[in-house]
């Protein structure tokens, strides 16, 4: 018996009114696999990211989550769509970090990475504070635990919503176009966070990036999405290499050209 | 034309009565605010119940407080619910200014960005712990001055009471008139303290909208 996916996307669509955002999508992501989202916009890369964190419903398949229907669950032998109890059992695996970072912005850094643990998990503060310590250090941030997002800068700011997002123990991480909000100057210092939790955590991450260097770089495996569908995927060297696809060839010389 | 010793004569008398006109006026408000409150959060997090709030909430907001006031004390003893002047006429000014409040709510809840949303889904957070330490806590401050509007307009709205004869300080002036046939200082009298009454509640909220202010603005 082969292992199971970490993340599988069945068949999945969703539509919006007579646009078809994803079109009948399939995609495995192995257990620890960092798989990079790439495409033009509009082409649904941060809809797949958003299915799976269950901020959109979907409108045709499965999601499923080691092994697990997330958007459904097994009734008599059947799937029927989840309810709520059901699907925060199963995201409680998923973990995001987001473009526009959605701190909490009347809660401190250490507030905004205690929240969850405690009311959540039940946590016990002091036992929360101790691991959102750990986190913030991590990502270099523990001289600033006790200051309000409004005074972080952004990129501060997003190592502040990684800590957050980690503190919840999450084994999938979505990250959703991290750095495409930020000053150029200050990108890399989020992505050298995303690099070492890579390294250090035995996460499964998928990223909407337009950082194709990192992409390139970090990824097990890039995925080129267009018109809702993956339209070619490979390894980084591949993918970014010898495109085989015409559209491929397209976006990544039209991105690459404007640098 | 202006006579002292009578004002000096019926001010305990009005005093007396200002305080129930208060009582009424802490009350009501504590329920409206409540209750409104309720409304606004239920609306959103169980939105099969949206359609009948919001009817509800018209219905309550497009007739007279006055023929509220007059359906809890008068109709509804016919239903078997009796209740005294002052619970009757407090009960619906409270929930007639809750219809007003949970519109307020809902503004202050509609301007938080859906990012905070998306955060407390992605972060598992229970409905119930997202409207607690999210949303409200971001939701209020904005708002207070509004609540403050609806706190001294349900204030200047308790002479109502005086209809189903609840002794609050219209009721005790409109005595001492008809006893007396001197109306000038009575109204006078009860006029001036509504009038001192606002202000200091609207100072009040100044300053809580203040507090408020530079705890959350930072």
């Amino acid at each position: 018996m082969t292992e199971q996916p970490m993340v599988r996307f069945e068949n999945v669509s969703k539509r919006y009114g007579a646009l078809t955002v994803l079109d009948g999508l399939n995609l495995d992501i192995a257990r620890g696999e960092k798989v990079s989202i790439i495409g033009p916009s509009g082409s649904g890369k941060t809809t797949v990211l958003r299915m799976l964190m269950t901020l959109e419903t979907i409108n045709d398949g499965v999601i499923w989550v080691e092994g697990e229907p997330l958007t459904h669950m097994k009734k008599n032998g059947t799937l029927v769509p989840a309810d709520l109890a059901h699907i925060r059992k199963i995201r409680a695996k998923i973990g995001m970090v987001f473009q526009s970072f959605n701190l909490f912005p009347h809660m401190t850094a250490m507030q905004n990475c205690i929240e969850a643990p405690i009311t959540v998990l039940g946590m016990k503060r002091t036992d929360a504070e101790a691991r959102a310590a750990e986190l913030l250090d991590m990502v270099g941030l523990s001289q600033k635990k006790d200051h309000y997002p409004s005074q972080l800068s952004g990129g501060q700011q997003q190592r502040v919503a990684i800590a957050r997002a980690c503190a919840m123990r999450p084994k999938i991480m979505l990250f959703d176009e991290v750095t495409s909000a930020l000053d150029p100057e200050l990108v890399g210092e989020v992505l050298e966070v995303i690099r070492k939790l890579g390294r250090e955590h035995d996460l499964t991450m998928l990223m909407v990036t337009h950082q194709m260097g990192f992409a390139k770089e970090f990824s097990d495996r890039v995925c080129f999405f267009h018109a809702g569908k993956i339209c070619e995927q490979g390894p980084p060297n591949e993918l970014f290499g010898a495109p085989k696809n015409e559209r491929t060839r397209q976006f990544l010389h039209a991105v690459l050209e404007a640098g | 034309m202006w006579d002292w010793a009578f004002t000096w004569e019926i001010l305990p008398v009005l005093a007396n009565a200002a305080i129930l006109s208060i009582e009424a006026t802490l009350i009501g408000f504590v329920l409206a605010a409540t209750l409104g409150l309720v409304l606004a959060v239920v609306r959103i997090a169980v939105p099969r119940t949206a359609w009948t709030i919001s009817v509800l909430v018209e219905l309550i907001r497009s007739t007279p407080l006055l023929i509220q006031i007059f359906f809890l004390y008068f109709v509804f003893p016919k239903f078997g619910v009796v209740l005294d002047a002052f619970t009757a006429g407090v009960l619906a000014i409270g929930i007639h200014y809750a219809a007003y409040c949970s519109e307020v709510y809902r503004a202050g809840f509609d301007n938080i960005h859906r990012g905070q949303w998306e955060a407390s889904i992605a972060l598992n957070l229970s409905a119930w712990t997202t409207f607690r330490d999210i949303i409200i806590p971001q939701a209020i401050p904005p708002i207070v001055p509004a609540l403050g509007n609806y706190l001294v307009a349900l204030f200047k709205e308790t002479p109502l009471l005086s209809a189903i004869a609840v002794m609050e300080l219209m009721q005790a002036a409109k005595i001492i008139g008809s006893e007396t046939f001197r109306y000038t200082e009575p109204m006078t009298l009860v006029g001036l303290f509504f009038l001192a009454m606002s202000l200091v509640s609207a100072a009040l909220i100044r300053s809580l909208e203040r507090l408020l202010n530079r705890r959350t603005m930072r």
